[in-house]
């Protein structure tokens, strides 16, 4: 078994194309007109058969109070691998991303967490090389 | 020492009594001074990143919630102020309220023994 499709609730499903694939860099995968919406998926270009990511409508009543609660709290519904994560941060904050943290070293790796502008937080990961030993330690 | 000019002791000693107790109340436990150490080296900061970092540096595991309730202990003692910036909230720490101590006890150079 393999994880082939994860979701994201999104405001708006044509601006939330954009930002992932203009800003961030994932490209297109999927784009199906499904009454007023789409089933629309991305997924990174770094990756062969990788997981799609769906960019879901959000227009269910639990999303709002769901997503809300959890901005508040900065907690990100997400998280993406990245190999230099000072380099991504300097690239999106220079195109206007707003990160709620900047790149923290937690130990094992550096976290940070931008505003995806679609009603999400997202965690990039930048895994600290030999971090299985450090964790086994 | 002439303490009628010192306002902290005489003018206003009900009001500063309470507010002393309830900052001595904040400090008096070590997840809060470690909330107050990690905001201090770096301020605004959301929940998410503060309950990140003390499991992950000090290996502190305990609920969200229950960090939630210290940072609430260490707002009503003055000792953190929260921010919204867009949808999310921030916490910066407010170190105003550490002045009431050295202001009653400051400290004084040892001149002569």
């Amino acid at each position: 078994m393999k994880i082939s499709l994860t979701s994201l609730f999104v405001d708006d499903q044509r601006a939330a194309l954009a930002f992932y694939t203009e800003v961030l860099g994932f490209k297109k995968r999927h784009d199906i007109p499904l009454g007023e919406n789409f089933w629309l998926t991305v997924e990174s270009p770094e990756v062969v058969d990788g997981p799609e990511l769906l960019l879901e409508p959000a227009g269910h009543p639990a999303v709002k109070p769901y997503r809300d609660a959890l901005m508040e709290d900065g907690i990100p519904l997400a998280q993406f691998s990245v190999n230099d994560i000072e380099a991504e941060y300097a690239r999106l904050t220079s195109r206007g991303v707003v990160f709620t943290q900047p790149p923290t070293d937690i130990g094992t790796a550096f976290v940070a967490v931008l505003n995806d502008t679609c009603g999400n937080l997202i965690q990039l990961i930048e895994m600290k090389p030999n971090w299985n030993d450090a964790d086994a330690s | 020492m002439d303490y009628s000019t010192d306002p902290l002791i005489c003018k206003y000693p009900l009001a500063y009594y309470g507010a002393m107790v309830d900052v001595f109340r904040a400090l008096d436990d070590e997840t809060r001074r470690l909330v107050l150490d990690e905001l201090s080296a770096r301020d605004g900061q959301t929940l998410f990143e503060i309950c990140t970092t003390l499991a992950m540096r000090h290996g502190l595991t305990l609920t969200r919630q229950a960090i939630s309730q210290h940072l609430g202990v260490l707002e009503s003692a003055g000792l953190v102020v929260t921010e919204r910036r867009g949808r999310s909230k921030f916490h910066y720490f407010n170190p105003e309220p550490l002045a009431q101590i050295t202001g009653r006890w400051p400290s004084r150079k040892r001149t002569e023994q």
